[in-house]
């Protein structure tokens, strides 16, 4: 099997690409996790507030999603572009 | 650069010896730490009881500190061990006696201090010496325990060092390899998962001293339940070392060590996810005594959903082992086992993980309000099924790799393809696995507070639960995307 300079880098680009996705979906997943954690607790303690609660609780997530876009973003780069 | 199989032996052996200690010296440093610090509280609360607290963190810490001199011993043997006549078979051995023993003790060191720490804290709540000496009994069986992964990885261990193999192939070397590896993560999650049940028991212990009796069974029983996914990585690896695999071709031996690192991995999760469910169930013992029954039969409801991934892990190595998969090119076949194996080995840790801390937080809120036990466990069960998904997307993609036709590639980068999309859709469980069930532990505790929520609490979990899930399906889209999109 002999290795071509062309070949090698899109062996990396691959390799990077799963890399990025699958390291970068550990922080949002747990963090994500976590906010939800705390709502379902703040809405036990408080029920009726459950509307305010729920669109905190989505506006924290969406947050901690930003990196897991940015992964996805690199790994389509990655893929497509590079 | 032509190596001779003695100079290998030898290299072989000190990087195993390293690994040995390395890795084994890691989990007893950090158990003992916990109990040296759990003791230093205890002490502050109540200096008077100081010979007491002392006493016993000595004796927790010595128990912790087995696992790192088993480690030692093995380290020892590999340094100085000079193989007869050494094949490559014996180089493969050396490193995978080190990798098990070393990964093996260090679940087993940090799971045996969380008991010895607890007990010191618990020596604060009680004046009653009969009691105290109960106590120290419990932390000591439950610390026992504890250790069984790192007694199994020493065996595991010594058979490696001392057996004669047979036929040096490469097949036969790359699933020794397999087998020492799986060995020692898989008893890493046990190893800790055990020192829940054993540590919450101390504390039970002092607050219902009349019911010791039944403490002790339900922490024997929630520890054994925690050991299942370290056997069943022991069974994988005892068939890796003994097993006459037939006519090697290379591509198997990507295949066998593929089979060995998701056994390894895959145990991690469930096997440390299963002590919560144990670990709650002793608290709430302490708690509610009354509670028993419900206690029981849902950490061990609890406790069996949380070892799915871990079949999952076997059922893919299984496979992996013995599927004829008939002739099929080296490259890029290598890639697409390999990442076959690490796809649901690593996926199943999150969700392993995830799944037990919903189980403990139902055992927790049953003790807390024992008549809400049916809402409590529709919502761990519902939490749980939830934390499996990313699982079985790992699942998934495994077979995705392992069936579908890959054509003949005489590049690198179509493996590369493979095995970024194995990584990929299993280092993405993890986390969504991880974040799934700290939302329905939560999920589940105030369900057990607050009844009649419980339909609003469940549709936030669920919510909650759908966007943590999200990295992992974008990480799934990225592994489909890696399989037939761009090759």
């Amino acid at each position: 099997m002999g290795i071509e300079g062309v070949d090698l880098i899109r062996a990396a680009t691959f390799i990077g690409a799963g890399i990025a996705m699958g390291l970068g979906a550990i922080g949002p997943g747990v963090g994500q996790g976590m906010v939800g954690a705390k709502a379902c607790e703040a809405i036990g303690r408080n029920p009726e507030e459950a509307a305010l609660l729920t669109r905190t609780m989505l506006v924290g997530q969406a947050v901690s999603e930003s990196t897991g876009i940015y992964s996805l973003v690199v790994a389509m780069l990655l893929l497509f572009v590079v | 650069m032509d190596i001779d199989t003695r100079t290998l032996t030898q290299v072989a052996s000190y990087i195993g010896g390293g690994m040995a200690i390395g890795f084994g010296a890691i989990g007893a440093a950090l158990g003992e730490g916990y109990a040296a610090a759990n003791a230093d509280e205890a002490i502050s609360e109540k200096p008077e009881k100081y010979s007491d607290i002392i006493r016993n963190m000595l004796v927790g810490q010595a128990v912790a500190e087995s696992a790192a001199i088993f480690a030692l011993v093995v380290a020892i043997l590999l340094l100085f061990i000079s193989p007869a006549d050494p094949t490559i078979l014996t180089a493969a051995a050396m490193v995978a006696a080190g990798a098990a023993m070393g990964l093996g003790a260090l679940g087993s060191g940090l799971g045996s201090g969380f008991p010895a720490g607890k007990a010191c804290m618990a020596i604060v709540k009680t004046e009653d010496p009969q009691v105290l000496g109960r106590m120290t009994t419990i932390m000591l069986i439950g610390q026992a325990v504890c250790q069984t992964p790192a007694i199994l990885a020493m065996v595991v261990s010594l058979m490696l060092l001392f057996m004669k193999f047979g036929d040096p192939t490469m097949v036969k070397a790359a699933a020794i390899i397999a087998a020492g590896f799986c060995m020692g993560l898989g008893g890493i999650g046990s190893g800790i998962g055990s020192g829940f049940p054993a540590g919450e028991s101390c504390m039970a212990m002092t607050r219902q001293p009349k019911i010791s009796g039944n403490i002790t069974t339900i922490m024997l029983i929630g520890a054994a339940v925690s050991q299942t996914p370290a056997i069943l990585a022991m069974v994988i690896a005892l068939m890796l070392m003994f097993i006459n695999f037939g006519d090697p071709e290379p591509v198997k031996a990507m295949a066998l060590l593929g089979a060995g690192l998701c056994m390894g991995f895959g145990a991690i999760g469930s096997g440390a996810g299963s002590g919560h469910p144990g670990g709650a169930a002793c608290r709430g013992l302490g708690i509610q005594p009354e509670a028993q029954g419900y206690l029981t039969t849902n950490m061990l409801v609890g406790a069996a959903v949380c070892q799915t991934p871990a079949i999952f892990a076997m059922v893919v190595a299984l496979m992996l082992m013995f599927v004829n998969f008939g002739d099929v090119p080296f490259n890029p076949y290598w890639a697409a086992f390999l990442g076959a194996g690490l796809c649901t080995g690593l996926a199943a840790i999150g969700s392993g993980w995830g799944g037990g801390m919903a189980a403990g937080a139902c055992c927790e809120g049953i003790a807390r309000q024992p008549r809400t036990v049916g809402i409590v466990t529709t919502t761990m069960l519902v939490g749980q099924a939830v934390a499996q998904t990313p699982c079985i997307f790992g699942l998934l993609v495994s077979f995705i790799l392992l069936f579908k036709v890959h054509p003949e590639a005489v590049v690198l980068a179509p493996s590369m393809a493979l095995l970024g999309a194995g990584l990929c859709m299993g280092f993405g469980g993890i986390g969504p696995g991880l974040g799934n069930g700290i939302a329905a532990t939560n999920a589940i505790k105030w369900v057990a507070r607050n009844e009649k929520n419980a339909g609003l609490l469940m549709r936030m979990m669920l919510v909650a639960q759908a966007v943590s899930q999200s990295t992992a399906i974008y990480s799934m889209v990225i592994a489909l995307v890696l399989l037939f999109v761009v090759i």
